[in-house]
C-alpha cells in the first residue's frame, strides 16, 4: 500500500513513528536503562555488596513474605468474587464489581492511612489491641494489609469479565452429570480461566512486590524488620548511597521485566486460546 | 443463559418450595459460600476501613474540616497535585493515541516489545521509577546536564512532577484506545477518501469522534492515576510546602507529625475526587460501549 487513501503518506508516517518511538525510549527506556547504569556504576563487586548485605536481604525476605500472604489471599477473594458474581443473578451486582474496584481510585498513601486510623494507637482498635499486646501498624501485619487492599481488585476483574463470557453451561452440563460443585469448578471452570486467572496473579504479585506509598505509611520504616524492597531503595536513596539504591531497584526492575514478558506470553498464549477453542 | 431459564424451568417446582429472595433461581451451587466470603473480605479490607476516613472527618465538624482541609498549604498542594496530573494526562492523551496508533496501525520489527514495554509503568514499582527519574534530570544527571546549560530545571520543581506524573499514566490511554482504534473500519476511511476528504479530514472528521470516548477515558484515568501517585513522585519533586509538595505526600507529612485530623481531612478530600472522577470514568466507558455497540 503506497500513497493509498488509508495510509498516511511516507514522510508523516515516518514523522510519526519518530515521535512515538522517542517518546517511548525517553520516558520508558532512559528509567530502565539509568537504573541499571547507576546499579553497576561501582563495578559488579559494589553491586553484589549492595544486595548481599544483612538489611538488604531482610528487605527482600519481607518483600516475599508479604507477597507471598497477600497474593494468595486475593486469589481466594478473586474466585469467590467471580463465581458469585458470573454464576448467580442478584440485585447490587454492578455496585459490587464498583466497590470491588475501588482500592485502584484511591491513592496509596490514603490505602496506608486508613489502617492507621483503624489499628493505629489512636484508631479505632488501637486500645484495645494495645490491651492485648498485638501490634499490627508499624509490624508487618499492617504492611501486608495494605498490600491486600492495593492489589484488591486485580484477579477477581480479570476472572469476572472472562467467566461472564464463559457462561454456565459447561458447569450446568458437570452438574447435571452428578458432578459436585467443587468438581463442576475444578474441571469445567478452571481450565477455561487458567491463563485468565495466572494474568490476574502475576499482576497482583508484581503491585504487591512493588507497592511503595501504603507500604509506607505503616511500616514505620525500621530497617532490618519492617522494610520492604521499595521502602529499602528510599532509606538508601536519602542517605545518598546510590549504588547501592539503585542495585535493590534493579531487583525490582528486573521483576518488573519478566512480569512484561510473562504477561506477553499470556497474552499471546490467551489471544491463541481464545481462538482455539472457538469463541 | 437460555440453558439457565429453560433448566429452572423444567424441573417441577415443589409446591409451596421456598424461592431465595436475594437472587434468582439456579441449578449452579455455591451463592452462600462465594457471596459470603466476598462480601465479608469487603467489608473487612475496603469498606469499613475506607469509612473510618468519613467517620473520623464527621467528628472534627464542618468548621474545623474546612479550616484544615482548606489551609494555605493543602490549597497550594491541591493545585499542584491537580494541576500536573492535568498537564501530565493532557500530554499523555497526545502521545498515548499516536503510540496507540502506531501498535494499531504500522508494522515494525520489534513491535512486539514495543507493545510490551507500553504496560512498564503498571509493573516498574513506583519508589523504582522515582529515583530513576530524579537521576535523569537533576542537573548532573543523565539528561539534566543537557538541560541545566539552557536554563531548564526539571528535578524539585513541579516539571519533575509533570514528568514523572506522565510516565506512569502513558498505559492508560495507549490501552483504553487501542482496542477501539483497531474497531475503526477502514472501509470507513475509504469511503472518507474516496468522498474526497483529505487525510488530515478524515482523521478529524472520522477516525477522531470514533475513539473520543475512549480516548476521554485513558484521558481520566490517567489524571485519576497522577492525582493519587506518591512513590514516583516524592524523589524527583522536592517536597518544598507551598512549591513543590503535592498533596498525598502532605498526608504522609501531617501523620509522621501524629496530626490525624489534618492527615485525615486531605485525606477526604482526595477520596471524594477520586469517587468523582471513578463515577465520571464509569459514565465515559458506558458512553464508550455504546458507541462502539453501534
Amino acid at each position: 500500500m503506497q500513497g493509498g487513501a488509508t495510509t498516511e503518506s511516507r514522510l508523516a508516517r515516518a514523522i510519526i513513528m519518530t515521535v512515538g518511538l522517542g517518546f517511548l525510549a525517553l520516558f520508558l527506556v532512559m528509567p530502565l536503562v539509568v537504573v541499571f547504569g547507576e546499579a553497576l556504576k561501582e563495578g559488579l563487586a559494589a553491586y553484589r555488596d549492595a544486595i548481599v548485605e544483612p538489611d538488604a536481604l531482610a528487605a527482600i525476605r519481607l518483600t516475599l513474605l508479604v507477597a507471598a500472604i497477600a497474593v494468595p489471599l486475593n486469589i481466594v477473594f478473586g474466585i469467590a468474587a467471580a463465581w458469585a458474581i458470573t454464576k448467580f443473578d442478584f440485585p447490587g451486582k454492578s455496585l459490587l464489581i464498583t466497590f470491588i474496584d475501588l482500592p485502584f481510585s484511591v491513592s496509596p498513601v490514603v490505602s496506608g492511612l486508613i489502617y492507621v486510623l483503624l489499628f493505629g494507637a489512636q484508631g479505632w482498635l488501637g486500645p484495645w489491641l494495645e490491651q492485648h499486646d498485638i501490634q499490627i501498624i508499624f509490624a508487618v501485619p499492617g504492611m501486608v494489609l495494605a498490600t491486600v487492599f492495593v492489589t484488591f481488585p486485580f484477579v477477581a476483574r480479570e476472572l469476572i469479565p472472562l467467566m461472564s463470557e464463559q457462561g454456565r453451561d459447561d458447569e450446568e452440563a458437570a452438574l447435571s452429570l452428578g458432578a459436585s460443585g467443587w468438581q463442576a469448578f475444578w474441571h469445567a471452570t478452571l481450565p477455561n480461566v487458567r491463563w485468565g486467572l495466572l494474568y490476574g496473579v502475576l499482576l497482583c504479585n508484581a503491585r504487591a512486590m512493588g507497592e511503595f506509598g501504603a507500604v509506607s505509611v505503616v511500616s514505620g520504616h525500621i530497617r532490618g524488620e519492617t522494610n520492604t524492597m521499595p521502602l529499602h531503595v528510599e532509606i538508601l536513596y536519602n542517605e545518598y548511597n546510590f549504588v547501592a539504591a539503585f542495585a535493590v531497584a534493579s531487583l525490582l526492575a528486573l521483576l518488573a521485566l519478566v512480569t512484561l514478558v510473562l504477561k506477553s506470553f499470556l497474552e499471546w498464549r490467551y489471544d491463541y486460546h481464545g481462538k482455539g477453542s472457538g469463541h | 443463559m437460555t440453558t439457565a431459564t429453560a433448566a429452572g424451568q423444567g424441573r417441577p417446582r415443589q409446591q409451596g418450595a421456598r424461592r431465595p429472595w436475594l437472587r434468582a433461581p439456579s441449578i449452579i451451587p455455591g451463592f452462600g459460600l462465594t457471596f459470603g466470603v466476598s462480601m465479608t473480605w469487603l467489608c473487612l479490607i475496603v469498606l469499613i476501613p475506607l469509612s473510618t476516613v468519613f467517620v473520623k472527618t464527621a467528628g472534627m465538624g464542618w468548621g474545623r474540616f474546612v479550616e484544615v482541609a482548606l489551609s494555605e498549604r493543602a490549597l497550594a498542594a491541591y493545585r499542584l497535585s491537580f494541576g500536573a496530573s492535568l498537564c501530565a494526562a493532557f500530554i499523555n492523551a497526545c502521545f498515548g493515541l499516536l503510540i496507540a496508533w502506531i501498535l494499531v496501525r504500522y508494522d515494525f520489527p520489534g513491535k512486539r516489545v514495543v507493545n510490551a514495554l507500553v504496560d512498564l509503568p503498571f509493573a516498574l514499582p513506583t519508589a523504582v521509577a522515582g529515583i530513576a527519574f530524579t537521576a535523569l534530570y537533576t542537573a548532573n544527571g543523565w539528561i539534566g546536564q543537557f538541560l541545566d546549560p539552557l536554563g531548564v530545571k526539571v528535578a524539585f520543581t513541579p516539571l519533575g512532577v509533570v514528568i514523572t506524573m506522565v510516565f506512569i499514566g502513558l498505559p492508560f490511554v495507549v490501552r483504553s484506545v487501542e482496542p477501539v482504534l483497531a474497531d475503526v473500519g477502514l472501509d470507513v476511511e475509504e469511503a472518507a477518501a474516496s468522498l474526497g476528504a483529505t487525510r488530515g479530514q478524515t482523521f478529524r472528521r472520522v477516525i477522531l469522534p470514533a475513539i473520543l470516548p475512549a480516548l476521554l477515558t485513558g484521558f481520566a484515568m490517567a489524571f485519576a492515576r497522577a492525582v493519587g501517585e506518591y512513590g514516583s513522585v516524592i524523589f524527583i519533586a522536592g517536597n518544598m510546602p507551598y512549591e513543590t509538595e503535592i498533596a498525598p505526600l502532605l498526608i504522609v507529612t501531617q501523620l509522621e507529625q501524629y496530626d490525624y485530623e489534618g492527615a485525615t481531612a486531605i485525606a477526604t478530600v482526595m477520596l471524594v475526587a477520586a469517587f468523582a472522577l471513578l463515577l465520571f470514568i464509569n459514565l465515559l466507558q458506558a458512553w464508550s460501549r455504546k458507541r462502539t455497540v453501534d
